[in-house]
């Protein structure tokens, strides 16, 4: 059937739009018929995709080529851009590279991107795998671990400063009220000191709270994202995979370890990524809580780079962290981009 | 993500109960399914704390709140809903500047997406994988590296001179230009997703029936306007939903292209951080705001949680 579909698909590209649905004579089946066919095509589907496509690759491609033709130059304060090729240089890379607080914030920005991506995927495999016990009401319960994530940055930073309250935060009453007064401190207030453990060799004199009590706070609203992803892979996988490990005699430790979980591998690559992406967007959490300078125990590239752009008018510099960012991110969506591609999934 | 089977009204197991799963957690034992609703109801509690002593907070007096437990209800004499009208009262503008920008886009982006989803999965022709690609990683970009251009695009490109004859229309106001920036913006950054969404769903579609239609001199529109674009009302519920949440809850894109200051276009996400932005710290009144500035996406998400869920998984 399809076989026919493309001879009158030729049959028509070569002689024109007026075809006979009763198949006609078919003489044309020659690869000669290949271009035209794949011309007309291209030519339709123009009107409907291209205008997105310009729209997307101005403001998205063009964008980023326009930012880095801005990190070449030395556009600051008021004055306008000036574009002149030879003025170009990677001054504002170097400058960056020997900055203390650009180092500071790539280190904030790893420890962003490698534990909260890494916690998030834990915990929402257990989510998942929780609500995939055929559990009643299992709509509810999924509805309410995913309903963080519908709120606004803005709108969770704000309960989390009040969860984070010092004197009258949630979590310090509730440490209080169960004798664990010793723990409640002030989570957003920066550094604390981790006293008899750093006599352990290489670990830190001090542990930046203000990034972990980010983290947390991002883990509450991102991991029902982990578990929706879970969920629908853990659902893909064939009954009869939990029988057999059942059947074999696993405990049900033993069947998630070995047999269900790495069946879950896509899934897991899929969802890093794209937390991955979340993390690197933090910047709305960061500036509701600590305005555009969270100060070296939460700093981060995203926050940096804002400062320097819109609040010190420092435009080249913040072009060139942006720059900076941008590789970091490629670094992680071009490999799976890739094998998405190769796999045939786009 | 797969369709879950209804809640059964009775009381009876789900489908799923029937699946291996269930019986190898627990092997019967009521006790480790109690422990499993127990975890599960925990769970719950701790999703929902953040937004439990938000409530309460929001409906304390000055003098409750800092005397009273944060997640305990407000006594009789602590009880007020002042909070409430002030943040109503300095949100208002910012609601209705954030439906303004929030509906267009995401109505804009929808059909962007689902246009060109269409040219590149129904309408087939070699090369088209590549042009997916460029479509696709502009989901992944971190938008820090498009903003300062995107500030000087709009210092250059000025729409409220070139849309002049519209301010003159009645309920038009010549700020309402930096809104229709930021529909341009979040319409732009909104395609690559609209049409990874639309793609998948479109990929589905029968060959055999788009060919038919195209048989009886159906041209590429008539296909896309009579066939494709009625069978994607499901996709279009979904994209819109997702859309309308993500562009909501900006803030980053609002702060560049809104001028500074409080603007008469400043959002609902602006307002609100202007409000929590105070020297005094009224955290009555901010976590009212916080209520106030959700409570579409709040509504949303309740009636149409599902959809949203989808959109989130990229399905």
């Amino acid at each position: 059937m399809s076989r026919l579909n493309q001879l009158r698909e030729r049959l028509r590209s070569v002689r024109g739009d007026d075809v006979r649905t009763d198949g006609g004579t078919v003489e044309h089946t020659g690869e000669s018929g290949f271009l035209p066919d794949f011309d007309s095509e291209f030519v339709r589907s123009l009107p409907f995709w291209l205008p997105p496509f310009l729209l997307m690759g101005f403001f998205v491609y063009g964008a980023i080529g326009w930012n880095f033709v801005i990190s070449l130059t030395d556009f600051s304060g008021f004055s306008l851009p000036t574009y002149e090729l030879s003025a170009f240089d990677f001054e504002m890379y170097r400058q960056a590279f020997s900055d203390p607080t650009f180092w500071t914030a790539v280190q904030n920005t790893v420890i962003l991107l490698v534990v909260f991506t890494s916690l998030c995927l834990v915990g929402g495999l257990l989510l998942a795998i929780l609500v995939d016990q055929g559990i009643r009401f299992e709509n509810t319960f999924r509805t309410v671990y995913l309903l963080p994530m519908a709120l606004s940055f803005v709108v969770t930073a704000v309960f989390w400063s009040w969860m984070y309250n010092n004197t009258t935060g949630v979590i310090n009453v509730v440490l209080r009220s169960v004798g664990l007064d010793f723990l409640a401190m002030n989570w957003l207030g920066g550094y604390i000191d981790t006293g008899v453990l750093a006599t352990i060799p290489y670990f830190p004199s001090a542990v930046k709270i203000r990034l972990f009590a980010v983290i947390f706070a991002l883990l509450w609203q991102y991991s029902g994202y982990a578990m929706v992803v879970y969920l629908a892979g853990l659902r893909a996988i064939p009954d009869d995979h939990y029988e057999a490990a059942r059947i074999d005699g696993a405990s049900t430790l033993t069947m998630y370890r070995r047999v269900i979980i790495p069946q879950l591998r896509a899934s897991t690559i899929s969802a890093a990524v794209v937390l991955m992406v979340f993390a690197l967007k933090a910047f709305d959490f960061l500036y509701v809580l600590f305005g555009s300078n969270p100060g070296p125990a939460a700093d981060i590239l995203a926050t940096m780079m804002y400062r320097e752009a819109f609040g010190s008018n420092q435009w080249a510099y913040g072009s060139a962290i942006a720059i900076i960012l941008f590789v970091m991110a490629l670094a992680v969506i071009a490999p799976y981009l890739y094998s998405e591609y190769r796999r045939g999934e786009l | 993500m797969t369709e879950t089977p209804p809640a059964d009204a009775d009381g009876e197991p789900t489908d799923d109960s029937e699946r291996g799963r269930l019986a190898a957690l627990t092997s019967g034992l009521t006790a480790g399914r109690a422990a499993l609703y127990a975890l599960l109801a925990g769970l719950v509690v701790f999703y929902l704390s953040p937004l439990e002593a938000g409530l309460m907070t929001a409906f304390k007096t000055t003098d409750a709140f800092t005397h009273t437990a944060p997640i305990a209800p407000p006594g009789p004499g602590g009880f007020t809903t002042e909070p409430w009208k002030t943040a109503f009262a300095t949100l208002k503008s910012g609601l209705i500047n954030s439906v303004i920008l929030a509906v267009p886009a995401a109505a804009l982006s929808a059909l962007f997406g689902s246009l060109a989803a269409y040219g590149l999965t129904n309408l087939k022709w070699r090369g088209q994988v590549p042009i997916v690609l460029l479509f696709v990683a502009g989901i992944f970009i971190p938008y820090q590296a498009v903003l300062v251009p995107l500030s000087r695009f709009f210092a250059i490109v000025n729409t409220q001179q070139l849309l002049e004859p519209l301010w003159g229309l009645p309920l038009m106001e010549p700020y309402y230009a930096s809104l229709v920036n930021l529909i341009i913006t979040h319409t732009a950054y909104g395609i690559p997703l609209t049409m990874l969404l639309f793609r998948s769903y479109y990929k589905n579609f029968s060959t055999e029936m788009l060919e038919a239609a195209r048989l009886d001199g159906a041209t590429a529109y008539t296909i896309y306007r009579r066939i494709i674009l009625p069978l994607s009302v499901p996709m279009f519920a979904v994209t819109l939903i997702y859309q309308f949440t993500q562009i909501w809850n900006d803030l980053l894109f609002a702060l560049i292209i809104i001028p500074s200051g409080s603007g008469q276009a400043a959002v609902v996400t602006l307002k609100l951080n202007e409000l929590t932005g105070g020297i005094v710290q009224t955290f009555n009144t901010q976590m009212a705001g916080a209520f106030v500035a959700a409570i579409p996406t709040l509504i949303v998400y309740v009636l149409f949680g599902d959809k949203f869920a989808r959109g989130v998984a990229g399905q």
